[in-house]
């Protein structure tokens, strides 16, 4: 409550013999209070509220709020901040209406096609009060109403949205230029392109458009900022540039011909303009180190692929190389060792061939040396029986058992020894049933 | 009053706000257009909606629709529920249930038992259950009526509903989809929709707020204190309420009835008895603004019509007790409060049962000429008392929706809602015209702190003057044939004295005087000019420290000291 209260009785009068200090007498405090509960709620519960949660005292919160309150004023203020008016813009007749810069006329520079509507509302109606005919002709001047009337044309054109965009279009002093190449070497790439496509942006029919962002974009961004550029919907035209056509019916055909010769020139201008940002697009990603840098990176990302598809080929190769080689050891080694085998088993076979001849000569030797179990000389009948009778039991045993009937034999040079050897062996024979009775009786 | 509620989840961008009066006879539902609150009509056209639901063929109705099935249809119809939420069945009082749905105790949780389907079983509905369904029809108004959906709500209850009442009220509401996002005290509501009229000004009052249900009366005294209000007092009755008014003319009609046709009582034949009550109802309803009414009943019982005529002064006349509980119930919280009528700045009455003109008359005789006794038949200005609770609510819903609920809930944190008031009254000394020493207060007893105020004295003479800031405390002085000044301490015994008096001796006459306590300071400015003006600014701190600034005004320099902390 900042409002003081009127109070119509006087206050005392200062005794003669009162001082104090400062004029100041503090004399007792406060003597009786309570704790009660405010009720939360209305204005001025959250008034109280914000002093006791923020801890101000009234005259702190006073003047925070008051703060805040001069703060937006002083806003709304500064939107209002007038340009300086050109004398030389001030000199334009009317006529020559599209030749000038509606917005530098509403003294609306800074804000171009972004000026809002109620900007340029809030303009116009400063510049009338300040350029109206009738206030000129107050002050005595002449009647020369060619600004206001540049003024009143220039809201025609701003308050209606598609004759701004007409002249948005050909607001060159809107565009901002492509930093040369020189210019964005120094560093400030970025931002010098950033602010061209900003000013771009602004035919574009897609709202938001992406932004050119920095050298720390991620490779989507870019590409989508990339992507809408060359696909750019523009809304630009070139109809604020046409020729006048003439208004009289008159001449049809002179009228004709100059819409077409219109018409083929915003045509032309489009296309031109078109080219024009197609080659900004290519001159700025030229420029572009995110392209390359991410170019780089694709290629290494590639390389690596094909440099480990290349040794995982080499590997396999090898590996394939080392089994064969061994299969091949292997292989080899088991033949030699059959070869070996075989001459081995072919040597013992001979040496048991041989030990069987050597035996079977010890065999023949011992009938032989037993005079063919005749007494004086034999009869070659005799020697033939009874050699017949060897074969026959040389035939019916096997290697083993000649050798073992020739180490009986072997060393026996007594005929009945011999004949008993010979007798024992053709009995065995007998009894295992490889002779027959009757059989090798000869040597029996 | 903190409320650990809110549904997080609505934004306060997203929100849609209203206030809700939820009554135990009516409910009104309120918003703001542009800054001003407007009450809600539901889409029969009421703008005070009676609480009952009712279910009919599995169908539900609500407000008058259903309250006129209490006829036909009692057994499936709920009434006076918001008074069971969060109550045992033991403390809650069915009366008033009587010709409708009876609460039931299921499983400690208070029930209905009502038939809400086509087929099948009635089923057991709890009170929050019947709360939820009631207040979904009261928001599915307002956003027809907003054309939003509705969000969020402030709701007023009563200053003696407890913290299981509000935590069950909060959840029958979110079961609603129904962000509570604060819960008011009805008479703080009710002073908030006068106080913020554009045409109000904000000064340092003491209102008592008269809340005049149909089921109960609730009376307050508030201390408004530069915009920050303190409840100083409150009683709660039971007793005298609208249903007692109704009550009355009910035994009168049907005397009236037995008159003409002898042994037949409406009263007891229940639907006889329902008819009865709702028609008594809109006669006394009529009886608020005409003088005229007319009891009108088609087959009030035993297929016989009944029709009378009564004027508002046999009204008044057979509800006499009735009308005098009301004053009864005001005068004993003023004096709980430890204040007299003449304390009284403001009665505000709210209140469907306020519209009687004879409640406000009567009020009108116990306070002095200088209370502005705020009801529609004293007052020309006065709001309509069944509206103020739902504006008042309405209007706090507009200045907090844009608050997360968080900061909510720590603004109405009792750490930042309970401070120290000051007893007694600060104010600087002045001199009367016969030369007395008179109080003049700045700060009003029962000031919560911080507080500032500022006051322009008057220096006439100019030269040098004398500040002096003391404390202040009021006595009722009373004039008698024998003029007798009685103190401030025995002042309670005086009132009921001095009311029996000032009826009987018209010459009595009691004003309200300051008596100068202790000083606090002493100020000296010098040099006034004559005809000159002081400015006198003194700021209590929270820790009742206070400062004290005085210069003249327009001039330089001043004075300024400080007091410590008692």
């Amino acid at each position: 409550m900042a409002t003081a209260t009127v109070v119509s009785r006087p206050l005392l009068a200062l005794p003669a013999d009162w001082s104090a200090e400062k004029d100041f007498k503090p004399i007792g405090s406060i003597t009786a209070f309570t704790q009660r509960t405010i009720e939360p709620v209305g204005p001025h519960f959250l008034a109280h509220a914000r002093r006791a949660r923020h801890k101000r005292t009234f005259s702190e919160d006073d003047r925070i709020q008051a703060q805040e309150r001069a703060q937006k004023v002083e806003k709304d203020e500064e939107s209002e901040e007038s340009e300086a008016e050109d004398p030389m813009m001030l000199q334009r007749e009317a006529k020559d209406w599209k030749s000038q810069d509606h917005y530098q006329v509403l003294g609306l520079s800074k804000y171009r096609w972004k000026a809002t509507e109620d900007q340029i509302k809030r303009a116009h109606r400063k510049k009338v009060l300040k350029h109206h005919p009738d206030k000129k002709a107050a002050q005595g001047s002449t009647e020369d109403d060619n600004f206001f009337k540049c003024i009143q044309k220039a809201t025609e054109v701003l308050l209606d949205p598609v004759k701004r965009r007409q002249f948005d279009s050909v607001d060159e002093k809107a565009d901002v230029d492509p930093p040369s190449k020189k210019e964005a070497a120094k560093g400030n790439y970025y931002k010098l392109w950033s602010r061209v496509f900003k000013s771009e942006a602004r035919f574009s029919k897609q709202q938001p458009v992406p932004v050119f962002g920095d050298e720390n974009s991620t490779k989507e961004d870019v590409d989508t900022f990339y992507n809408f550029w060359y696909n750019f919907d523009s809304w630009r035209s070139f109809e604020y540039l046409d020729e006048d056509v003439p208004d009289d019916n008159e001449n049809r055909d002179q009228k004709r011909h100059m819409e077409r010769k219109n018409t083929n020139a915003r045509k032309k201008k489009k296309a031109e303009d078109n080219a024009r940002l197609r080659k900004m697009l290519d001159d700025c990603s030229a420029g572009d180190e995110r392209i390359k840098k991410f170019r780089q990176e694709a290629n290494a990302a590639k390389n690596k692929k094909r440099l480990d598809k290349e040794a995982a080929e080499k590997k396999a190769k090898e590996d394939a190389r080392l089994k064969k080689e061994a299969e091949e050891k292997a292989a080899k080694e088991a033949e030699e060792k059959a070869k070996t085998d075989r001459e081995a088993n072919k040597k013992a076979k001979e040496a048991a061939k041989n030990a069987l001849k050597k035996n079977k000569r010890v065999l023949r030797g011992s009938v032989k040396d037993a005079n063919y179990f005749a007494g004086g000389d034999a009869a070659p009948a005799q020697i033939d029986a009874v050699l017949n009778d060897v074969e026959l039991v040389q035939g019916k045993i096997d290697a083993d058992e000649v050798a073992a009937l020739a180490g009986k034999l072997n060393g026996l040079t007594v005929a009945d020894e011999i004949k008993a050897v010979w007798n024992a062996e053709v009995k065995r024979l007998v009894d295992a049933g490889k002779l027959k009775e009757g059989e090798a009786k000869n040597l029996a | 009053m903190a409320e650990k509620s809110a549904t997080p989840g609505v934004a306060p961008g997203d929100r849609c706000a209203i206030g809700i009066s939820f009554g135990n006879s009516y409910s009104s539902i309120a918003c703001t257009i542009d800054d001003s609150p407007v009450v809600i009509a539901n889409e029969d056209g009421d703008r005070q909606i009676p609480t009952v639901l009712s279910y009919v063929d599995g169908e539900e109705y609500t407000g008058n629709q259903a309250k006129a099935l209490l006829v036909r249809n009692p057994k499936n119809t709920a009434v006076a529920f918001k008074d069971f939420l969060g109550q045992d069945f033991k403390s809650i009082d069915p009366t008033h249930c009587h010709a409708a749905a009876h609460p039931e105790d299921k499983n400690g949780t208070i029930s209905f038992t009502i038939q809400d389907q086509v087929e099948g079983e009635p089923s057991t509905l709890s009170v929050s259950e019947i709360s939820t369904r009631y207040l979904r029809r009261l928001v599915q108004s307002a956003s027809d009526y907003i054309g939003k959906k509705v969000t969020s709500a402030v709701v007023t209850v009563p200053t003696n509903f407890g913290e299981k009442q509000r935590d069950a009220l909060i959840k029958a509401a979110q079961a609603a989809d129904l962000e509570i996002l604060q819960l008011v005290n009805e008479p703080i509501a009710s002073v908030l929709a006068y106080d913020a009229r554009p045409e109000a000004k904000l000064e340092d009052k003491i209102v008592v707020v008269a809340d005049l249900g149909g089921t109960r009366s609730d009376v307050a005294v508030i201390a408004s204190r530069g915009g920050l209000y303190t409840l100083l007092a409150t009683a709660h009755d039971y007793e005298f309420a609208g249903a007692q008014l109704d009550k009355v003319l009910m035994d009168h009609f049907a005397k009236e009835f037995m008159k003409k046709n002898a042994n037949v009582d409406p009263r007891e034949n229940a639907k006889s008895l329902a008819k009865l009550k709702a028609e008594s109802e809109a006669t006394k309803k009529a009886l608020s603004i005409g003088t005229n009414a007319n009891f009108s009943v088609e087959s009030l019982a035993e297929g016989i019509d009944f029709q009378l005529t009564i004027n508002r002064l046999r009204y008044e006349t057979i509800a006499r007790k009735v009308f005098e509980g009301f004053n009864r119930l005001v005068e004993g919280v003023i004096k709980k409060a430890g204040l007299d009528v003449l304390d009284i700045d403001e009665v505000i009455l709210s209140g469907g049962t306020s519209h009687t003109p004879r409640i406000a008359s009567n009020l009108r005789s116990i306070f002095p000429g200088t209370t502005a006794i705020l009801a529609p038949s004293t007052s020309p200005t006065a709001l309509n008392p069944s509206e103020l609770q739902a504006r008042g609510a309405a209007l706090q819903a507009s200045l907090i929706q844009e608050y997360e609920s968080d900061d909510i809930d720590q603004s109405t944190h009792p750490a930042v809602t309970t401070v120290n008031h000051i007893s007694n009254a600060i104010g600087v000394l002045t001199v009367s015209e016969d030369g007395e020493e008179i109080f003049t207060p700045i700060i009003a007893p029962e000031t919560a702190v911080p507080a500032r105020r500022t006051v322009h004295v008057e220096a006439k003479d100019g030269g040098n003057v004398l500040v002096k800031v003391v404390e202040g405390g009021t006595h009722i002085k009373v004039t008698k044939p024998e003029p007798k000044v009685k103190e401030n301490g025995t002042k309670e015994d005086d009132d009921e004295d001095s009311d029996f008096d000032s009826e009987e001796e018209e010459e009595e006459h009691r004003e309200k005087i300051w008596k100068i306590g202790s000083t606090l300071a002493e100020a000296a400015i010098k040099d006034v000019k004559k005809g000159g003006k002081v400015e006198v600014a003194i700021t209590v701190g929270n820790d009742l420290s206070v400062i004290i600034t005085t210069r003249e005004v327009g001039g330089k320099g001043g004075v300024r000291g400080s007091l410590k902390a008692p």
